[in-house]
This record gives structure tokens, sequence and C-alpha cells, in this order.
């Protein structure tokens, strides 16, 4: 969690990751973030985030993503 | 001959008066309604000028828009009560929309929402449902056709505006006849289909869009409005364009590239889609060759210009295998447009192959100015340096070109400052005069990595300060603007001009 949260905060300095919890839904995130943290999370946690995760309830939070990136892991 | 853009809407509802003009995600108009309705808004336009005393023609009224079909019935409302309308984004900082109201000085402000964090002191603001809502409302037939006597071609149609140098953004005039120009080039060039389906992608506020909502009026068909979260998260992008039948996309480059940085199509497969065409930056032929690959009997256009010579000026028909390291060709002007090449060092014109030059654009295309700026708009409008025996305006873009070994003609970078960062068009002098401005910071300066496609901001400050700039910058500037990496510095080297060593930083810094 905290390799994420470095690569989360690298991407957006401005947010404080560990309270948010509505990235997406009320639009913190966008576009470009989101393709910055796929591609640096796929990188540095071996995974590979297909489309068909790109979904709100697994980007709105960093717990989420967390989640997210465990559950490709066990895969 | 076609003098006004709303003789394309009447056309259209007269002939298919109940198909969809404008749908979103949960609201549509037909095309009779749309007419009913833009001039019904016209008339309680021209109403509220004459409770005010005046008369108002010509004169902007802005838009606060939203991905929402109510937009786009506002702006047709305003031109059919004699003005031009001005799109604005209020989830803009406040302090960017108070420099453009300053700017534009509004007779009114119409709300396609029904909420806006933009206070009403001072400002006649009103939204959509006031508008069309509560009293009767008439059409006043001889109030519209006052107004339509006195149009010109030449009357402005929409102002849009974008990054400025100097910290104040800059609005863009756009008369009905470069939108009609424009219009007609497309629908003699491009393989529309014989009822075309619009996924509109770009936000209002920006002049792609223009292409969607003309090219459609004009065909007779319909602008699907997309939302803008599915191009956050693509999971629901094709499945809706699929959904609504939508068969030609005319999108930025970063839309398009989102789809194949994400293997989209692995998942979900486009079911209509017969023209793509993209603008905005150069499109990387990897992600090009993606799209290809999966709608191979497509039709792929790419498009260049500026929002100055009212949204493109030059295409290319995708109409050869590229491979990944090569580049892409602006290709040729539009019919009833010319690109040329200047020296940049003796003024002089450049024919030959291979050689860069700044490129001009003439022609009918050309916008009327910026608002209310004429300091900017005479440098950027200029008289034509090729003769000097009649006034002829004609538009430097500040892009470098080339002509190539098929006498196809290439981008090759900016003559300034300017960077075109992620669909967006951005003034690195804005984002330093923001960042100038901040009290805990000496001197910054900006520079743009553009293989790493990020903007780098240098600082010279008592500490390092990264954090504190980036919610500082957030009053100022738009989310697109601000740097995506800072470097701080206790002496940022300076030339033997006295200067910010722009050439050593980005040596250091960027590749």
């Amino acid at each position: 969690m905290e390799e994420l949260q470095k690569i989360l905060e690298e991407i957006r300095q401005d947010i404080d990751f560990a309270s948010e919890e509505r990235l997406i839904d009320d639009g913190v995130l966008d576009s470009i973030d989101i393709i910055a943290i796929v591609t640096a999370v796929n990188d540095a946690f071996d995974v590979d985030i297909n489309v068909q995760y790109l979904l709100p309830e697994n980007f709105n939070s960093m717990e989420a993503i967390y989640r997210l990136i465990c559950k490709l892991q066990d895969e | 001959m076609n003098i006004n853009i709303l003789e394309w809407l009447e056309a259209a509802a007269e002939r298919s008066p109940s198909q969809t003009a404008f749908a979103d995600l949960d609201k549509q108009i037909d095309y009779c309604s749309l007419l009913q309705q833009a001039k019904r808004i016209g008339c309680k336009i021209i109403a509220r000028s004459g409770q005010r005393g005046e008369v108002w023609h010509n004169r902007p009224i802005a838009v606060l828009i939203d991905r929402n079909i109510e937009s786009l019935i506002l702006f047709m409302g305003i031109v059919y009560s004699g003005n031009f309308y001005v799109p604005l984004d209020d989830t803009m900082p406040r302090k960017r929309i108070d420099l453009i109201l300053d700017t534009l000085e509004p007779v009114l402000i119409l709300n396609s929402k029904s909420e806006t964090s933009l206070s009403s002191e001072n400002i006649d603001l009103i939204s959509y449902a006031e508008l069309v809502g509560t009293e009767e409302m008439r059409e006043e037939e001889e109030a519209l056709r006052e107004v339509r006597k006195r149009h010109l071609d030449t009357d402005p149609l929409y102002t849009i505006f974008t990054s400025g140098s100097t910290g104040v953004p800059k609005g863009v005039v756009v008369n009905h006849r470069s939108v009609i120009d424009l219009v007609m080039q497309f629908a003699d060039t491009f393989a529309f289909p014989s009822a075309p389906v619009f996924g509109n992608q770009a936000p209002l506020d920006f002049d792609v869009s223009t292409k969607d909502i003309y090219c459609s009026l004009y065909l007779g068909g319909t602008v699907q409005v997309v939302p803008k979260q599915y191009f956050v998260l693509p999971v629901k992008l094709i499945p809706y364009l699929n959904e609504r039948g939508v068969n030609v996309i005319i999108w930025a480059v970063s839309a398009l590239r989102i789809v194949s940085n994400f293997k989209v199509f692995e998942n979900f497969m486009p079911e209509s889609l017969s023209l793509i065409m993209f603008s905005g930056e150069v499109m990387p032929v990897k992600d090009l060759n993606y799209w290809r690959r999966a709608l191979p009997d497509a039709q792929f256009v790419n498009l260049y210009g500026p929002t100055e010579i009212t949204c493109n000026c030059g295409y290319y028909i995708i109409d050869r295998e590229f491979e990944e390291t090569e580049a892409l060709p602006v290709g040729q002007a539009f019919h009833n447009t010319e690109m040329f090449l200047i020296d940049t060092q003796t003024g002089g014109l450049i024919t030959r192959k291979g050689q860069k030059g700044e490129i001009y654009v003439r022609g009918t295309c050309l916008a009327m100015g910026y608002y209310n700026n004429p300091e900017k708009t005479r440098a950027a409008f200029v008289q034509n340096p090729l003769q000097s025996v009649y006034p002829e305006l004609v538009y430097r873009t500040g892009d470098l070109g080339f002509y190539g070994e098929r006498d196809e003609l290439y981008f090759a970078g900016r003559k300034d400052y300017q960077i075109k960062h992620m669909g967006h068009r951005i003034e690195l002098g804005e984002i330093e005069t923001a960042v100038n401005a901040l009290d805990f910071i000496d001197v910054g300066c900006c520079i743009y990595d553009e293989g790493k496609e990020k903007i780098i901001l240098c600082y010279q400050a008592k500490e390092a300060c990264d954090r504190r700039i980036v919610k500082a910058l957030g009053d100022f500037l738009p989310k697109f603007m601000w740097p995506n990496q800072y470097i701080f510095f206790e002496k940022i080297p300076m030339n033997k001009n006295g200067k910010i060593d722009r050439a050593l930083l980005k040596k250091e810094y960027c590749g």
C-alpha cells in the first residue's frame, strides 16, 4: 500500500489519497491521471489492468486500487 | 448561398422534424422541437435586452456549458437573438473565469445546468430552466425576422477562449461565413455516411466540437454527446457508441489514444464507425495503427489547424501504411484555403522540399481576431507578406512546417512556447505568469518534455515547496495546465543575457 501511495502522490501531488473515497465519482481524477496510474501500477506491481477492470468502483479510492492489484496478482 | 447557420437548422427541421438533432446520456431533442426551443430562447433574449432599454446585436452571451443538450440548444437560441455565444466551463478556477469575463463583458450569462459556483452579483445570469420554463413563451416571428434582416455572414457566430502567453486567455471570434466554408469543405472532402451520427467527445468550449455541431446540422444528422466519464474509464465507451449508432467521430488525438492505450478493442469492438477524424496534436502511428487494424474499412483523417482559422485548414486522408517510426503528414490545404511557408529569417516564401518555415494561412477560414484585444490580434493576423498592393490579412500560426518528399506538409514544432499537452493548447507563459504571482516563489520557468509528455516547472525559492505550488496553482489554472514535475533550484541557471537558461534546462531535464 505504501508503494502505491508513493506512485499516486507522484502523479497527483495535490490529492490526499489516504482520505479520498470518490476519486472517480467526484471527477477528481481525469483520463490523463488514469492512464498514468494504470501504466505505473502495471510496471511496479507486474500486473496487467485490462479494460474490463476500468470501473469507478476499482478506482474511487487508494484502497480500491490496492484491492484490484492484489486480486490481479492472485490470478 | 447560405449566410447564416440557422438556415441549416431550419432546412433540417422541415425535412425531418422528428429526427433526433442532439442527445446526451439521458435527454434528446428532435429537429422540430430544437427549432421551436431555439426561437423561443432567441425571443426571450431579445425581450431581455428590451427590458434593459438596449438593442443587443452582435454582442457576446456566455454559456456555462456541460456535456448536455441544453448547452447546444442555448447556442442556437443565442444565434436567433442576433448575438454570438461564448462557451465557458465554470469548473475552471474562478480567477481564470474572471480574466475571461473582464475581457468579454458579456451582456448575459446563460447556464445550461441548474447550478453554478459563479455568483450572480453584477452578472445577469439566467438558467436554462428559467428561460424555457414557467411563463408562456411565445415565438415572436416578427422580432426574429427583424434580427434576421440585419444579419451578415461576416457577423460573429461564437468566441472561444484559448490560452494566452501573458496569462490572459484570448477569445477567438469566428463568424458564420468561416463556419459555413468549413462545413461545406468537410462535406465535399470526406466520406460521411448518409445518416451521420456524431459521437461528440470534444468539450463544447473547444472548437473541435464546432465540427460535430455544424456538420450534423448541415447533413441533417444527430449529435450524441458522450459523457466525459467514459473517457476517464473507457469500459463503457465503445458499448455506448454502439448503442447510439455512432458512425462518425471527430476526436482529439488524446481521446483516441485512451482507447489504444487501454487496448479497449480486446474487449469491445465498434460496430458502426465508418469515419474517424482526429486533430489537436500529432497522432502517434502506433496508436493510429491500432485503430486501423480494428477498423480496416473506415476512413481515417488527420486534421490540422488552430482555432484562429476555424478548426482546420489542412487534412490528410490516411491512404497508405505507416511505420511506427514515421510521422503522419499534415497533408494538404482544404479547398478555398491556402497554407504557405515563410522563412523565419528572410521573410521569403519557401517552396523547396525539406526547408522549415512558419505556416501561414489565407482564406475565408480566418477568424475575425481576438475579442477586445487589438494588440494580440495585430500580432497574429497580419498583412500578407507576399503582396503589399491591397489589404489582405493572413494568419501566422506560429507552427513550423516543411514539405516532405510527396509535397505533403509536415508539422515541425513551434516557433514560441506554445505546447500541445493531452489535447490542450497551452502557452507555457500562462503557467509561468501564475507561478510568478506566488509570493513564496522567486521565479519559475516551464519547459515541456515532448517524449514523456510532461510539463516541467523549474523554480527558484527559499526552499523546495512542490506541494504548496500545486495547491496554490489550483486557484489560477485549470488542471490540464498544472506542471507534472517540479524541480527546485536555490539559484536557477541564467544565460549570459541575464535570462533564465531555458535551453540548458531543457537539455538537462527533458528526454
